[in-house]
């Protein structure tokens, strides 16, 4: 396909565009319309590769002069796009775990995921976003007859930090690998459940893959629709409102118009409210700043088992070292980041879930939230 | 705690060289954050050990390279979304940094923390001296608050003058 740029010089010329235009449906970019193409005005008309020799022919017999503003449209299309999204593959044994994945692809993996490992996974539905999109967990668990301890992981509560859910899938992918060959995985799924929710707020994630990158927030409208968006980790039902949030819409800190205001925020908490009795461990993955974080962030006063938080942090923050030397800093997010409330993991805790850690991956600010994808791998290797 | 004064932090630090992981060198420094007037950029003094990398040859390289253009530099998203940056913009976005460095020192008080997110665009402004001159709008991450702040700033840069950034404003939120 080829846009050609032409300036017509009369009105007949522009009667004969205008003609053309509509019986061959051709796709003008500018204007928009064959009734907006006027004398001495840019016109802009994309052409089907297979018209453009006759259009070129008209043109000429018409003695309409043009010049070829984009010589081939696909390959500028190509060239816009990343090159590794080009190679498009969503089944798992082609699956590029090194690349990151729109929700469209996501949703395709969890389902080829179940069907290929149909003997250890399960989706689940768990509810629905504000726009009406379906959140499903995947549930990793070996058959037994004695009932296990849940460990619960989430992912993409904050729309920017791609990695997040990158990591989630990659760890999930880990498991299914190596289950069956890794000592340790496989006493670990003797004795406990894993449930995983890949990406949570997925109108957020979908956001920032269509219209804006560092977009953070769900996507709730507020005032109207004149404001969009509450912080879902400002939102959960834990000194909810009280500091560290913005009671403006405006704010990427919103904590919304009350605990629990949004329908993913529901979703997950009324889920493991009836799941706690259960559940061991409450995992929360975010970026950027390299920290495993404890309970609180409402308040500097320590929670009742704090030594022992610490101390399984502390091993957590060695073993990833260990790995490719990046280091993590651990402690409460009161005292080493800064104060907020509402956050999943304080609610967590206070519920009664002994564990509770949110995991701020790579990197400390050099790139952000907008991660290269040649550093899933090492993330997701030193983090697993 | 300075009496009326303000808030002095003694720092000790190591800078490491992007671009040379190996390259560490050790720094001190005294911070000195003001009482009351938060208008005021925080006093800053540093001691450097030892000596920063000369970067004399890939400084002429890229200035030379952008001598010859035909065309005034643009360029948008830097890095890209997927975190990409290509080979002939990481000059390009190793100036935004450090001149992002100036305007997140003017800007700063103890309770932020700013990083550069993202250059959204970027335009070279034509110079009858020897200088380059572009014109950045960046995008800052706030912390704290978690907000992504557009900013205009001009930047002028020659191998042997550095970095100085003329002109920067602060933009409202799209």
């Amino acid at each position: 396909d080829q846009v050609l740029h032409i300036v017509p010089e009369t009105f007949q010329q522009v009667q004969h565009l205008q003609h053309l235009c509509s019986t061959l449906l051709l796709d003008l970019w500018k204007p928009l319309l064959p009734e907006d193409i006027w004398a001495g005005e840019d016109l802009h008309i994309r052409v089907p590769a297979a018209l453009v020799q006759e259009v070129k022919d008209s043109l000429d017999q018409h003695m309409i002069s043009y010049k070829v503003l984009i010589p081939d449209v696909q390959e500028l299309v190509d060239q816009s796009m990343p090159r590794e999204r080009r190679s498009h593959r969503q089944i798992p044994e082609g699956y590029v775990y090194t690349q990151y994945h729109p929700m469209e692809e996501i949703y395709q993996w969890m389902t080829q995921i179940q069907k290929s490992n149909s003997e250890l996974v399960t989706q689940h539905y768990l509810g629905k976003t504000i726009e009406n999109r379906t959140m499903y967990y995947l549930q990793i668990s070996q058959p037994s007859d004695k009932t296990k301890k849940i460990i619960w992981m989430d992912c993409g509560i904050h729309a920017r930090e791609w990695i997040s859910p990158a990591f989630c899938q990659w760890f999930v992918k880990e498991i299914l690998q190596n289950y069956k060959s890794d000592p340790k995985i496989s006493r670990f799924l003797q004795n406990l459940d894993l449930y995983v929710l890949p990406v949570l707020n997925i109108d957020g994630y979908i956001y920032s893959w269509e219209r804006d990158r560092l977009w953070r927030k769900n996507r709730s409208p507020y005032m109207n629709g004149t404001c969009y968006g509450t912080d879902l980790n400002r939102n959960f039902n834990s000194s909810w409102g009280s500091i560290g949030v913005s009671y403006n819409c405006s704010s990427e800190i919103f904590c919304g118009s009350g605990p629990e205001s949004e329908p993913e925020t529901r979703a997950v908490a009324q889920f493991i409210e009836r799941k706690k009795s259960d559940i061991l461990c409450y995992l929360t993955i975010h970026s950027y700043g390299q920290y495993i974080l404890t309970p609180y962030g409402s308040t500097t006063k320590p929670p009742s088992n704090s030594e022992e938080l610490m101390h399984v942090a502390e091993k957590a923050a060695a073993a990833l070292m260990g790995k490719y030397g990046t280091s993590y800093e651990v402690g409460s997010t009161s005292l080493i980041l800064y104060s907020n409330s509402g956050s999943s993991r304080d609610w967590a805790h206070m519920i009664g879930i002994p564990f509770s850690y949110t995991f701020e991956l790579r990197d400390k600010g050099t790139h952000g939230f907008v991660l290269p994808a040649d550093q899933i791998q090492p993330t997701c290797e030193e983090t697993m | 705690d300075i009496g009326d004064v303000g808030r002095k932090y003694h720092l000790e630090l190591v800078l490491e060289d992007v671009l040379d992981k190996d390259g560490t060198v050790n720094c001190t420094a005294e911070v000195l954050y003001h009482l009351g007037n938060k208008n005021t950029a925080p006093d800053v003094h540093f001691t450097i050990e030892g000596e920063l990398k000369n970067t004399d040859e890939a400084d002429n390289v890229f200035y030379n390279r952008i001598q010859s253009l035909e065309k005034e530099l643009v360029a948008e998203n830097i890095p890209d979304n997927h975190g990409n940056v290509s080979p002939e913009m990481e000059p390009i976005h190793l100036l935004a940094w450090a001149a992002s460095g100036y305007v997140i020192w003017q800007n700063s008080t103890e309770n932020t923390k700013f990083q550069l997110a993202q250059i959204k665009h970027v335009k070279q402004v034509k110079r009858s001296d020897e200088h380059l001159e572009f014109d950045y709008m960046i995008l800052l991450h706030e912390m704290v608050s978690q907000e992504i702040i557009p900013w205009q700033m001009r930047v002028l840069w020659h191998p042997q003058h550095g970095v100085q950034v003329t002109q920067d404003s602060r933009q409202p939120k799209h």
